[in-house]
């Protein structure tokens, strides 16, 4: 594995029960960098995540993080490993019985014994990062959605993670709180000197702020490239995703019989 | 809501909590009238027990002096071995006499202790030897029907 | 066409089948359960380390229940004091009221309808808590944390089930004999020193009272077993959270009520 490297992902398989989700992934993710993985719905790209995080096993193939190979790692290691990730989930994943100050610093609590004063300045410094500061005494109930989404984000930065991995930052957001985020998922990626993978579907604005992106369909790589890359791009996934056209190399219809076959064939059928 | 007032709300549940586990240990139960003290066991056989049960009190002169703590048959001469433990603070004459007593005429039935006038003291594991054993109702009135039915011609 | 005979062997068939995916899944589910149990006991360190985690269970599954248990407790004692000297009188033995009382409730009914209440009070609300964070993400956050879920979120939940059940089936006694001492004493007049005497005298600390501390120290493990289970193998939607609880609350009913028979046939075979 190569030092540039923070992520490297060769070969991977992964099934749920008999369904294969991932079919022969591999990817690289460089230090430093934002990378988008995009697909359409379902096409396993949380389940990627998932992988990453070591929450999941897969049933071949390699995920290297900094050097170690997650499905190898026992509990306390892959614990330790994950103090140095942090993970926004899609719909913020905020624990509701606590204000957003608690939230924040929850793991600062958990994973260490410094003052309380101390943890103060921390959780404050990382609430004003997302611009959030005057809202440390709100309940998570109180916050709205582009809101929450910034609390989360705070709080997966809350001990300077090496990795930040986020599960669709933009789902459900308003065209202004989307701006935000991407606009924060950059910036704090910069300033910490870490390294993001970011797991969407919103090609516009990942075009935007990110330095690589893969395509995922159907369980495998199809395609990948630098924003400008992906803009030239003739392949026809990635032209009818940039664009979004309705139909393509990924059909409009679920997979069925013809129209034409199902409506008169069930005719047929009853006269028979 | 603040650790304190938190600590304070659950101080106050455990006590009465624990308050509730004393009130029924003394006031509901028998826990204040010294069942934990330390006593000895003796045994005793009897004939036939009747329907005495393992937990009967040990009276003597009607006051509790201990209880009956196992009951086994003795498959050797066909009797049953009755074990009580009796209060350390009660002592008893090696010849005390052991009976099985109802209380009322179908009531509950209890270990008596009638004390003797040995010098000895009963310690720990002796064997009572005489025992009265319990009085079997049926026994009774058929005995009593048998002297009736050989009086009855005579009348 | 096909024939009715072969469709009905299909319709056995497939009926077979299904019984046997249910059996397998009756099973998995056991197995995960049991798995489920003994990693909840080995992550209980925390819960003890920092007590804190667990004194904020004990007061809303303990302290929050207080109330439901000690006003249930006093109204089924009143309810036992008069249909106990109803009872009681015909026979010319009122004054054994405070036995009748004192016996049905520590043996029986306080530990039973103690765990029962905490099952539908405390036990239900552990699932509805657990279930949510899991269906938001919130148990899923915690582990990508590094916070291991069931040591933060399950064991003190458990534990403060655990410890809460026998101070609430106590109190629920206690408040029933004295239920019970205000309808036999204070309203029918029964004599008061012969209620307590006889009371006293036939309820044996060791026999009784432990017996019924130990039969409620059992129901709390199986009623916040089961919560804190149906909470974390809850389906993550609404629904799924919803059939959790009611069968926290159907299966926390069966087991209380089912142990309750194997604990008494064990505990009161001489009686």
């Amino acid at each position: 594995m190569s030092d540039d490297n923070l992520v490297e992902i060769k070969d991977l398989d992964f099934a749920y029960d008999d369904r294969p989700i991932l079919k022969g992934i591999s990817m690289e993710i460089p230090r430093g960098k934002v990378v988008a993985i995009m697909g359409g719905s379902g096409c396993g790209k949380t389940t990627l995540l998932r992988l990453i995080g070591g929450q999941l096993k897969p049933s071949r193939g390699e995920v290297l993080v900094d050097g170690l190979s997650v499905p190898k790692l026992r509990d306390d290691e892959l614990y330790a490993l994950r103090r140095r990730m942090g993970m926004l989930f899609q719909f913020g994943a905020l624990f509701t019985d606590i204000s957003v100050y608690d939230n924040v610093a929850y793991q600062m609590r958990e994973h260490s014994d410094l003052p309380e004063e101390l943890i103060r300045d921390m959780v404050l410094l990382k609430l004003n990062a997302v611009g959030l500061r005057g809202a440390s005494q709100l309940m998570p109930a109180e916050l709205s959605g582009g809101m929450a989404r910034r609390v989360a984000l705070a709080r997966a930065i809350a001990l300077d993670p090496m990795l930040i991995m986020y599960d669709e930052p933009f789902a459900g957001l308003d065209p202004i709180s989307l701006g935000v985020i991407g606009q924060l998922i950059r910036k704090l990626n910069d300033a910490l000197g870490a390294t993001s993978i970011m797991v969407t579907h919103d090609i516009q604005e990942s075009l935007q702020i990110v330095d690589y992106i893969y395509f995922m369909s159907d369980g495998k790589v199809v395609a990948m490239g630098t924003p400008d890359e992906i803009r030239a791009s003739q392949h026809p996934f990635v032209h009818q995703f940039v664009f979004a056209q309705a139909d393509g190399p990924v059909p409009f219809h679920y997979p069925a019989q013809a129209l034409t076959q199902e409506l008169l064939g069930k005719d047929a059928y009853e006269q028979s | 809501m603040s650790r304190k007032l938190l600590d304070l709300w659950v101080g106050i549940f455990v006590a009465l909590g624990l308050a509730g586990v004393l009130f029924l240990a003394l006031k509901v139960g028998n826990l204040s009238a010294g069942n934990f003290a330390d006593t000895y066991q003796v045994t005793a056989k009897f004939a036939n027990i009747g329907g005495l049960k393992v937990r009967a009190p040990v009276k003597s002169a009607g006051v509790v002096v201990g209880r009956v703590v196992d009951i086994h048959f003795d498959a050797k001469d066909y009797e049953a071995v009755v074990t009580f433990s009796i209060n350390e603070r009660y002592h008893f004459p090696k010849d005390t006499f052991a009976l099985i007593l109802t209380a009322g005429l179908l009531g509950e039935q209890y270990v008596g202790l009638d004390p003797g006038g040995d010098e000895k003291m009963l310690q720990g594991g002796d064997v009572i030897a005489q025992t009265q054993s319990a009085v079997v109702l049926e026994s009774l009135i058929s005995q009593f029907m048998f002297n009736k039915a050989s009086e009855g011609p005579s009348e | 066409m096909s024939n009715p005979r072969q469709n009905s062997g299909g319709a056995l068939l497939s009926g077979i089948t299904k019984l046997g995916h249910r059996v397998n899944d009756a099973l998995q589910r056991l197995g995960f359960a049991a798995r489920f149990f003994v990693m909840l006991l080995l992550h209980s360190g925390q819960s003890f380390r920092r007590l804190h985690l667990t004194i904020r269970e004990l007061y809303f599954s303990g302290f929050q229940s207080l109330l439901i248990i000690m006003v249930s407790g006093l109204f089924i004692g009143m309810v036992l004091g008069m249909q106990g000297y109803e009872t009681l009188q015909r026979y010319g033995s009122a004054e054994a009221l405070g036995v009748l009382v004192a016996l049905s409730l520590v043996r029986e009914l306080g530990p039973v309808v103690a765990a029962l209440l905490f099952a539908s009070r405390a036990g239900s609300s552990i699932t509805a808590e657990i279930g949510l964070m899991k269906a938001t993400e919130q148990l899923t956050a915690m582990d990508m944390m590094a916070i291991n879920p069931i040591a933060r979120v399950v064991a003190p939940r458990f534990w403060g089930g655990v410890i809460s059940m026998p101070l609430l089936a106590a109190l629920f006694s206690a408040a029933g004999v004295f239920g019970g001492y205000l309808i036999g004493v204070v309203f029918i007049g029964v004599d008061e020193g012969a209620f307590w005497s006889q009371m006293q005298a036939s309820v044996d600390f060791r026999y009784d009272v432990w017996s019924g501390i130990i039969k409620s120290f059992v129901f709390g493990v199986a009623v916040s077993l089961i919560a804190v289970f149906e909470g974390y193998d809850a389906v993550p939607t609404a629904e799924g959270v919803s059939s959790s609880i009611k069968s926290t609350v159907v299966q926390s009913a069966l087991a209380i009520l089912a142990l309750d028979f194997v604990l008494t046939s064990f505990m009161f075979r001489e009686a």
